[in-house]
């Protein structure tokens, strides 16, 4: 996958030196430049398996489902439960470009899952106006890079509603759905990554999940949520990911980074697709290297877990960050710099940066891992 | 009376049919369709007028010839010819009547009468099918996953291309969304670059790192992803063209999916206020990807809604039409007028990319009733056609020889080597080395900052 990644080696006490090579060459599989179709081809597969969690039993029952039905399935929880909750956004009346709304409409009724026409802007805004009434809004924007154009609307009205009214008012009740990140074939404009953007914006929630157990779970807690929130769907998962999902509603607690891997070596920290790379990296520099890795999925992206992540630093003394999105801005440099601040390292031992410019985001019809 | 006549063997497309050589064994045929007869010319076999319609029908007759040019073209290896073509025997033009075009804030509109010379009949129809080939080539290629990632197809709408072309110079500006395999060709792109850009390879227009929604020339600003976000631009162009007073215009296109984003309803004001040389012209498709017009926009009558931009509601499938109606704009525009708005109704065939069968929000029988009622390029042949502009024969050579040069353009997209490594991180700055991309080659040893 495309990853950029900040790697700290705490200077006096390195217990080891992690062989930068090895770790650039088992997340990237390029072949060399040439003009042959197979090999062409080749070079288009993303690098990741997707690793199921195990079944969860504290929930209820259980049922196989793919990303985008566990996001069917919150929703159609939701609009159960919830008399108020509407849904709207670009064709999600047929059930959305990428399935997550199938059968809604037809069970719950076209007041309550609509179609808007094309037009960003207008439908973020209208969803602050629905939610500002007491409604449950939940937007969609058909891709991630196509935000853009509600950007004001999410962070001059949506993020400072609650502030400027004095509480009198808030748009708590939105949630903003966007797939995200790369997934292969999405060149420019199919492919961002933008949580780094909202991350600048105090009075939003920015949720990414990994699979379709946090999704569903995740997704309930930002609809249940009093703040608005934006949750990014890693649309490459929507098909590959397949996991046991509980049938009824249930939560995961928002702002809560899970240790997912426990480790003594190093911390790697990730979000999103991402995890499943780190898992294999982790198991990986274990297999050749005997090095034992914690992996961590922050999970809620503002606001973010910073206890856990610090904690588990303290112990491993080594932290490694890795996104889809662009290196400089990118959400692990806040991370870095937040950890370094917070364990104080001293100023005369500054931390190594080896810097891992892997990639930036998807550019045009190459798939860069 | 049509005499059939063959290509030289070094034609060019541009080169007039026009044959020197008589060769042994060649024979004429003369197809006596039209009332007014002439007599055969004298010792030449002369078929009967039913067997050779028959003949035309059943495709035996290019057949025939064919086998005349190889067989006389092994024997003496010249050119051979059945007669000299003439001009005399085609009409070099022809008035039309066109369809009025509904108007909006405009006292007269474009003419309805208007003449339509030959040669510019053959090379709208060489045009016109020369995208529709290269846009069917490019879903052929898409399915054998030479092509990937998206592509938005042009089929169906050529005439919009085509027409706007016609009626503006090279000079001027055009700028428009994804849907822009058509534009770069009729803009000065060569069927090789589009077709190299699609599949991402060093020869594309954007060398290979664009793809099939970034395609640029000259005087042409795209190919842009983003719904909408083209129409402010293509106003800025205008902007530039009316400060430098170079009396250019832009013609600035988007769909009637676009047409609800606020970014155009900003840029009408901006384009009337400051009365900016530039053609806002709406395609209208009826479909915005999946959604059809009448359940995306309260007001589906597109060219209405610039509100204080005069209006001009245009058959997007007659090229004539189209071209009548640019012309008017242009002229508009350059008279120092401001802004104008046309709805061009169009139809595309494919789905709205290659991942949308485009069947399942319109039915099938929609799609074949538009494909032989309205079909640009049949329009334009069957006016050539009963108006003796063009013989059945010359439209079908046009067609070989479109079709050569879209498989060449495929062969050259397939065969030519992906860009350098070394290009995948320049021009995200200007002037800037390319950034150094770690990780990409797994035989690097990669080297700590530190």
């Amino acid at each position: 996958m495309a990853a950029a990644a900040r790697l700290f080696l705490r200077g006096a006490n390195s217990k080891l030196s992690i062989a930068p090579g090895s770790l650039g060459t088992t997340l990237l599989k390029l072949s060399p430049n040439c003009s042959s179709r197979t090999k062409t081809q080749r070079r288009h597969a993303a690098h990741f398996t997707f690793q199921p969690d195990p079944v969860p039993s504290q929930y209820g029952p259980t049922q196989k489902m793919n990303l985008f039905q566990s996001i069917t399935s919150a929703l159609d929880n939701t609009l159960a439960s919830d008399p108020t909750a509407v849904i709207f956004g670009e064709d999600v009346a047929f059930g959305g470009v990428f399935r997550c709304t199938v059968g809604l409409r037809d069970k719950y009724g076209k007041d309550r899952v609509f179609n808007t026409p094309l037009c960003e802007q207008g439908i973020v805004g209208f969803g602050i106006g629905v939610a500002v009434a007491g409604a449950t809004a939940i937007a969609e924007i058909q891709f991630a890079d196509y935000i853009f154009p509600a950007f004001d609307q999410i962070v001059n009205e949506a993020a400072k509603y609650r502030y400027r009214s004095g509480n009198m008012f808030d748009c708590g009740n939105l949630t903003i759905r966007a797939p995200w990140g790369c997934v292969g074939h999405g060149s420019l404009y199919h492919s961002q990554s933008p949580e780094a953007f909202f991350a600048h914006c105090p009075g939003l929630k920015v949720v990414i999940p990994r699979s379709p157990i946090q999704a569903k779970g995740l997704l309930l807690s930002c609809i249940a949520d009093k703040n608005p929130c934006i949750f990014f769907e890693p649309k490459i998962l929507y098909r590959a990911a397949v996991e046991q999902v509980p049938e009824d509603p249930y939560t995961i607690p928002l702002s809560q980074a899970e240790v997912l891997q426990e480790g003594s070596d190093v911390t790697l920290v990730a979000w999103g697709t991402q995890i499943h790379v780190l898992k294999e990296v982790a198991s990986m520099a274990q297999e050749k290297l005997g090095v034992s890795c914690e992996v961590i999925d922050l999970q809620t992206i503002l606001p973010w877990d910073i206890e856990t992540v610090c904690k588990s630093v303290v112990k491993t003394g080594r932290l490694l960050i890795s996104h889809e999105a662009p290196v400089t801005g990118g959400f692990a440099s806040e991370i870095s710099s937040t950890v370094q601040v917070r364990l104080k390292w001293p100023v005369s031992h500054p931390p190594h940066s080896h810097v891992f410019t892997l990639c930036t985001d998807d550019v045009n019809c190459w798939c860069i891992h | 009376m049509i005499s059939v006549a063959f290509p030289t063997l070094t034609t060019n497309h541009t080169s007039p049919l026009l044959l020197t050589q008589p060769a042994v064994g060649s024979c004429a045929f003369y197809l006596p369709i039209f009332k007014t007869a002439k007599k055969p010319r004298a010792g030449r076999t002369h078929p009967d007028i039913r067997t050779v319609l028959r003949w035309v029908r059943s495709g035996k007759m290019l057949a025939i010839i064919s086998n005349v040019f190889r067989a006389s073209a092994q024997r003496n290896g010249a050119a051979v010819i059945m007669s000299a073509r003439t001009y005399a025997d085609f009409t070099t033009q022809a008035t039309f009547e066109i369809k009025k075009c509904d108007l909006f804030k405009l006292d007269e509109g474009p003419a309805t009468q208007v003449v339509l010379t030959r040669d510019e009949g053959l090379q709208y129809y060489r045009i016109m099918q020369t995208m529709r080939r290269m846009e069917l080539k490019a879903d052929q290629l898409y399915k054998q996953k030479i092509i990937r990632g998206f592509c938005h197809l042009y089929d169906g709408q050529e005439a919009c291309a085509v027409g706007i072309e016609a009626s503006i110079n090279l000079s001027d500006h055009l700028i428009t969304a994804y849907r822009a395999h058509g534009y770069t060709y009729t803009r000065g792109g060569t069927v090789k670059e589009i077709m190299a850009e699609l599949t991402g390879r060093r020869g594309g227009i954007a060398k290979g790192k664009g793809g099939s929604m970034h395609m640029y020339c000259k005087h042409f600003y795209g190919g842009n992803g983003i719904v909408g976000a083209q129409v402010p631009l293509g106003a800025g162009v205008a902007l530039a063209c009316k400060f430098q007073g170079n009396n250019q215009l832009c013609v600035c296109l988007y769909g009637d999916g676009a047409a609800n984003q606020g970014q155009i309803f900003e840029t009408y004001n901006m384009a009337a206020l400051w009365k900016l040389p530039v053609i806002f012209i709406c395609e209208n498709n009826r479909y915005g990807m999946g959604t059809s017009v009448e359940r995306a926009a309260a007001s589906t009558d597109y060219f209405k809604r610039g509100e204080f931009i005069p209006g001009l509601r245009v058959d997007g499938m007659d090229v004539l039409c189209v071209r009548e109606a640019t012309k008017f704009a242009a002229d508009h525009c350059r008279s120092g007028k401001g802004p104008i708005l046309m709805e061009l109704q169009t139809y595309r065939y494919h789905g709205h990319s290659m991942s949308d069968p485009g069947v399942s929000y319109r039915t099938r029988e929609e799609i074949q009733e538009v494909r032989s009622k309205s079909d640009p390029i049949s329009l334009l042949k069957d006016r050539m056609l009963s108006n003796n502009m063009a013989s059945v024969e010359e439209l079908k050579e046009i067609d070989v020889e479109v079709r050569k040069e879209i498989e060449d353009a495929a062969q050259f997209a397939t065969t030519d080597p992906e860009p350098p490594l070394e290009d995948l991180c320049n021009h995200i700055f200007c002037d800037m080395p390319s950034l150094e991309v770690r990780g990409t080659n797994p035989w690097a040893k990669l080297k700590s900052v530190s």
